[in-house]
């Protein structure tokens, strides 16, 4: 080999040491993968060209000048993803903590700013000790660099974090402003400020788990979606989840032959609904009864429970589904879930994937608790991001949709394409008994009176005929034929094609 | 002939009545309570009646809601089926009185085989032997030589309150006797307070084997072979099978005959059924007679090929039977499952709801199913659990047996717990292959309901081999610009099982280079596992959730599902879930740190899905082990979960009216 290749070749492998044999022994032990192993699992094999792997920083403050490793803690590059590109940081906790400065930002800046020009994601493997102190203010301004990218890339190519080690302080709002957050159990935690400070100002004692690790943000905080158990599961995950997505806000998703009959007919569907409409039922086995090879991706599986959102396939092609979860809260809409479903819809909106609403609600969940925590705002939240959605929107009302409520899950008046119930739909203002007791507030001593006027109230209002009646709903379709009648909605809305008003940008109820 | 038949009864009987009133052209009419409004029988019957709310009292068992409905719906007949009314002679009584045939035998047969002391009266008195012993007191150690004596040895000595073995003592000599009857009366008076001891005779493992028997009205009498029901829970029979392994010829005839002169002793007419007690040198003891049609009876006509259910059918209605005994024939071999909704994993614990998906074997000469339910049906809290009847037929027991396993193995129960994983369990026992059977069969050899798998390695293999398989065929598929419904031509995997690991290559076989996975499709592929090498073929179509394979070109079938990552794979009874890597990320995984489960004696969970209805504790309350802690109601069941151990709470997980999944936690103890 010539000196001159020699050379590449060293310093090749020089900075693929990363901080060093030592470190990345130090790496392993606390059960973490090194950046470059990472990338590994995640792309197709062979497929990662890095860049920049000979970027250092620049900084000579407190005898920076003299520690300078290959590459500045951040490994960059493209690579692909079961044959689709993909580009890629990986931060390298090995590499000074994996602490950012102004070249490390630099990096990342650069494999965003061209995932935006080709049209392909960008996945952040986040695993660093936050900013390099020793630069300062320089390093603050390259996080706000790369916060100000991700603004300008969202909606336009899909950007996915995946949380694997520390990210604190102001280092969290550039995953926070990206479209999915997952996180690794015990090794990865996140958080504005960390247990130390909290003590300081606020006297409570927290752990790092209990303030901001992988099951606080995905049971109580919401911040994450997904969580996994340790690194090569999230990275495997991460394979999968992009299968459903397309690679820009201007392509569709991949599709993929199915050998799941189109035209599948379920006829245990016909018993889900249970006589009593008090009684719950697991809308999982309808969502996973419809779709593809119940093969469902589920998003924020462990949080606001009383929604279910995820993606799936159905003929081949990526849908989102949204789907109330009578199994928790009865199904009903509250703060935590009316957002939740408000994200994930904006987020197919953004990206072409059809919407398929499977709806049991009877109506916002009541409270002090909700009204002081602004319900409205929040609910309005989904309400928006349906009424703005612009791709194909499928609902299919199984049985409760009081109230405004009914409004919000994908109703006809605000722009779902088609609509259709089951049998057992009650599409009303609200449930019989609560309605009777308003109508005929002055039989409320008359127990006797009171039944009769529920029966009525029930009989003409507890079905989907009085909607079907006035066009809110298309068709009142046998729950076995749900399949098809999916499948072949998104068939004949492929080509749907709306243009609205110009505008800068609406103004969501945040 | 009837032209309409009732049937007075629910679940897999009714619907298997119903099958052959088809055949014979009757109409026939379902009963039905209001949770079965919608179960298989009543779809299944040309008409149908309500008679009653969800309890038997009300409903199946109420006689006047029977009879109404008959009269409503203008029935010639009732068939009852078994339990139920099926052995209730006030029934009978009152069917005759309103003029509509009951399907089985008269009154005094009823009567007298219903009744366990006067129907072993008259066994005794036409020659059947019943087991020898009395509850007389015993009166001293020389007393209880001479009763001894009487019987014959072995005997069984007891205390007359005795219970849960204490006072039980079991005697093979005069000598044994009078020691043992001195020790089983001091461990009787300070157990019980009482030291009243009696003698009966010990059966020394016995078996439950009973005898089909068929009369006509014109006193014609057949027996139909013999069936050994000895592998029984709790006296709840689980596999029976025709004819008994332990059972030849000359004993057939000798029971058969026994048989017979006890139903002519009655002037039984219609099917029914003797059962004996058989101890281990051939001696036969008669314990009852079952006056109906047994649930256990299809084994009976798989082998002698003949359908009871038309034959009680054609009795009632007065026809003679066309065979004679020297015609019966008994022709291959046949085991029936009984498959209920219990969970062998948690002491048979019932499981109620819905039966989520419900895939069973396709019916063939050898197969036959006799179920009551369907997928989207619920197994309800009110009537008997048992979900089918899984029989197999083969020309001798081995291959009786093959079919069963390989059945069980295709049978798909999802949404409740089932026992078919012990029924697979059974079916790979040497002791039950070998056909040494015993009433204590389940007893001895599954002491603590089903437990840890003892890995055969070369099933894990061949269960690791196919995962491997049909995650890399999934995977692939998901490749863009690839023709990609093949295997590569050459991967090496590793795949992490119960933290073993296995080293997996696949190798394409040259001449299937490009062969797209189909409906009927085979995928060959060599497959070497830690050097040990096996050739696969797989039948498989990315969706079904069975997988037949051809592994060295013996069948196998397997259950899979997908999971997160890679397969879960049920075969013979236990699900195994193999983690599958490709090789060049494999050597990482040796850094993920193990999670350890939790440690779960600090929580209570919740024991099945259901609504939390009341926490009766409060965070740092101290309870005593007993006290009630919550309440959880499943399928209107209210169950009250009690601490198991003195207690303190450290922290409530859910409110009043949250609902539960099964292993969720409701509460941390310190």
């Amino acid at each position: 080999m010539s000196e001159t290749n020699q050379k590449l070749e060293d310093m090749r492998l020089k900075a693929v040491q990363g901080g060093g044999h030592r470190r990345i022994e130090s790496q392993h032990k606390k059960g973490k993968l090194t950046a470059r192993e990472r990338i590994d699992i995640l792309v197709d094999e062979g497929s990662f060209e890095e860049w920049d792997m000979f970027v250092e920083h620049r900084a000579v403050d407190f005898g920076m000048n003299n520690k300078k490793i290959l590459g500045d803690g951040v490994v960059t590059g493209v690579g692909k993803v079961n044959g689709r590109t993909v580009f890629i940081f990986s931060q390298d906790f090995t590499v000074f903590g994996g602490s950012l400065s102004e070249s490390h930002a630099k990096k990342i800046l650069k494999v965003m700013e061209k995932a935006v020009q080709v049209g392909a994601p960008i996945i952040g493997l986040n695993d660093s000790g936050g900013a390099r102190i020793q630069e300062g203010v320089a390093s603050l301004g390259g996080y706000a660099d790369v916060f100000y990218q991700n603004v300008l890339a969202s909606g336009v190519v899909p950007q996915i974090s995946m949380i694997m080690g520390p990210c604190a302080g102001g280092a969290v709002y550039s995953p926070a402003m990206t479209d999915f957050i997952f996180m690794v159990k015990d090794t990865s935690y996140m958080y504005v400020t960390g247990p130390d400070v909290v003590k300081t100002v606020t006297h409570e004692n927290v752990t790092h788990e209990e303030l901001g690790g992988a099951i606080t943000h995905s049971s109580k905080s919401g911040v994450a979606d997904c969580v996994f158990d340790n690194d090569i599961d999230s990275l495997i995950q991460l394979r999968k989840l992009l299968s459903f997505l397309p690679l820009n806000n201007k392509s569709s998703p991949p599709s993929f032959d199915s050998i799941d009959p189109n035209d599948r007919i379920e006829t245990s569907l016909d018993t889900l609904i249970p006589d009593n409409s008090n009684k719950p039922y697991d809308m999982k086995e309808l969502i996973l009864k419809v779709i593809d090879e119940e093969d469902f991706f589920e998003i924020g599986q462990n949080y606001a429970k009383n929604i279910i959102i995820g993606f799936a396939r159905v003929g081949g092609e990526s849908v989102g589904i949204i789907a109330n979860q009578p199994m928790v809260l009865a199904g009903c809409l509250d703060i935590e879930s009316s957002v939740k479903a408000a994200r994930f819809v904006r987020f197919c909106d953004c990206f072409n994937i059809p919407l398929v609403t499977f709806v049991d609600v009877p109506g916002f969940m009541p409270g002090t608790e909700q009204e002081y925590g602004g319900i409205i705002k929040h609910g309005a939240k989904l309400l928006f991001a349906y009424a703005e959605a612009t791709v194909p929107k499928i609902t299919i009302i199984t049985r409760k949709a009081y109230g405004g409520a009914y409004d919000v899950m994908s109703s006809k008046h605000i722009k779902g394409d088609l609509n259709y119930a089951w049998p057992s739909a009650e599409i009303a203002v609200m449930g019989a008994k609560g309605a009777v007791e308003i109508i005929f507030r002055e039989d409320l001593d008359n127990p006797e009176k009171i039944q009769k006027r529920t029966k009525e109230y029930e009989d003409n209002f507890a079905n989907p005929y009085k909607a079907a009646s006035l066009g809110f709903i298309d068709d009142i379709i046998f729950p076995k034929d749900t399949r098809k009648y999916i499948f072949n909605g998104l068939k004949l809305l492929k080509t749907k094609n709306i243009s609205g008003v110009w505008k800068k940008h609406s103004n969501i109820p945040l | 002939m009837f032209k309409k038949v009732l049937i007075a009864n629910r679940g897999e009987i009714a619907c298997r009545i119903i099958k052959t009133l088809k055949k014979m052209d009757i109409k026939s009419v379902a009963v039905y309570s209001d949770p079965d409004k919608n179960s298989l029988h009543v779809k299944l019957a040309d008409e149908s009646c309500r008679i009653g709310e969800a309890h038997s009292s009300s409903s199946y068992l109420n006689i006047d809601n029977i009879v109404d409905a008959c009269k409503s719906m203008n029935v010639d007949a009732v068939h009852p089926g078994y339990g139920f009314l099926s052995e209730n002679v006030e029934f009978k009584k009152r069917l005759d009185k309103e003029g509509i045939k009951f399907i089985g035998p008269n009154e005094l047969a009823i009567d007298i085989m219903g009744d366990k002391i006067r129907s072993k009266e008259v066994a005794k008195g036409c020659g059947v032997p019943t087991v020898p012993g009395n509850t007389d007191e015993v009166r001293d150690a020389k007393h209880a030589i001479k009763v001894s004596n009487e019987i014959g040895y072995p005997v069984m000595i007891k205390a007359s309150a005795g219970g849960g073995g204490k006072g039980m003592r079991i005697s093979y000599s005069d000598a044994e006797t009078g020691e043992s009857f001195d020790r089983a009366r001091s461990e009787a008076l300070s157990s019980f307070g009482d030291d009243r001891i009696f003698i009966e005779k010990f059966i020394e493992n016995p078996r439950h084997i009973e005898i089909q028997v068929l009369a006509d009205s014109h006193g014609n009498y057949l027996y139909l072979a013999e069936r050994e029901c000895s592998i029984q829970r709790r006296h709840q029979k689980v596999i029976e099978e025709c004819p008994s392994p332990f059972i030849n010829t000359t004993q057939r005839k000798l029971m058969g005959e026994k048989a017979v002169i006890l139903a002519k002793e009655v002037n039984y007419v219609s099917a029914g059924t003797v059962e004996f007690i058989v101890d281990k040198d051939h001696n036969f003891y008669f314990l009852e007679m079952n006056t109906r049609l047994q649930v256990e009876h299809p084994v009976t006509e798989m082998v002698i090929g003949i359908d009871l259910v038309e034959w009680m059918i054609k009795i009632a209605c007065g026809e003679k039977l066309n065979l004679k005994q020297n015609e019966i024939i008994i022709k291959g071999w046949a085991i029936e499952s009984r498959i209920y909704a219990e969970d062998p994993f948690r002491g048979f614990l019932p499981s109620t709801g819905r039966v989520t998906k419900y895939i069973t074997p396709t019916e063939t000469e050898n197969i036959r199913i006799d179920t009551g339910i369907y997928e989207g049906g619920e197994i309800s809290i009110y009537y008997d659990p048992m979900i089918a009847k899984l029989c197999s037929w083969g020309n001798n027991r081995k291959e009786a047996l093959k079919f069963m396993k390989d059945a069980l193995n295709r049978y798909i129960v999802k949404g409740l717990q089932h026992n078919i994983p012990f029924l697979s369990s059974i079916m790979l026992n040497e002791t039950f292959i070998n056909g040494n059977l015993s009433t204590n069969f389940i007893q001895n050899e599954y002491p603590d309901g089903l437990t840890n798998y003892e890995e055969d390695n070369t099933d894990l293999s061949r269960i690791i081999a196919l995962a491997t398989l049909l995650n890399e065929l999934s995977d692939n598929r998901l490749k863009i610009n690839n023709n990609s419904n093949y295997l590569n031509q050459n991967s090496i995997f590793l795949v992490e099982y119960n933290k073993k690991k296995y080293d997996v290559r696949i190798r394409r076989e040259g001449a299937y280079e490009k062969v797209l996975i189909s409906n009927d499709l085979s995928n060959i592929a060599n497959v070497k596992i830690n050097n040990e090498e096996f050739n696969f073929c797989i039948y498989w179509d990315f969706f079904s959730p069975i997988v037949k394979v051809l592994v060295n070109k013996e069948e196998f079938f397997f259950q899979i599902q997908k999971e997160d990552f890679g397969y879960k794979i049920y075969n013979n009874g236990f699900e195994i879930y193999p983690k599958v890597l490709p090789y060049r990320n494999a050597h990482l995984q040796e850094y993920m740190p193990e999670k350890v489960d939790q440690d779960r004696s600090n929580f209570l969970i919740s024991p099945m899905p259901g609504l939390l209805v009341s926490i009766s504790v409060k965070v740092g309350q101290s309870v005593k082990e007993g006290e009630s802690l919550v309440v959880v109601e499943a399928m209107k069941m209210e169950n009250v979960l009690r601490a198991e151990r003195d207690v303190t709470i450290k922290s409530i997980k859910h409110n009043t009216g949250s609902s539960l999944a099964v292993d969720e936690v409701i509460m941390e103890f310190e």
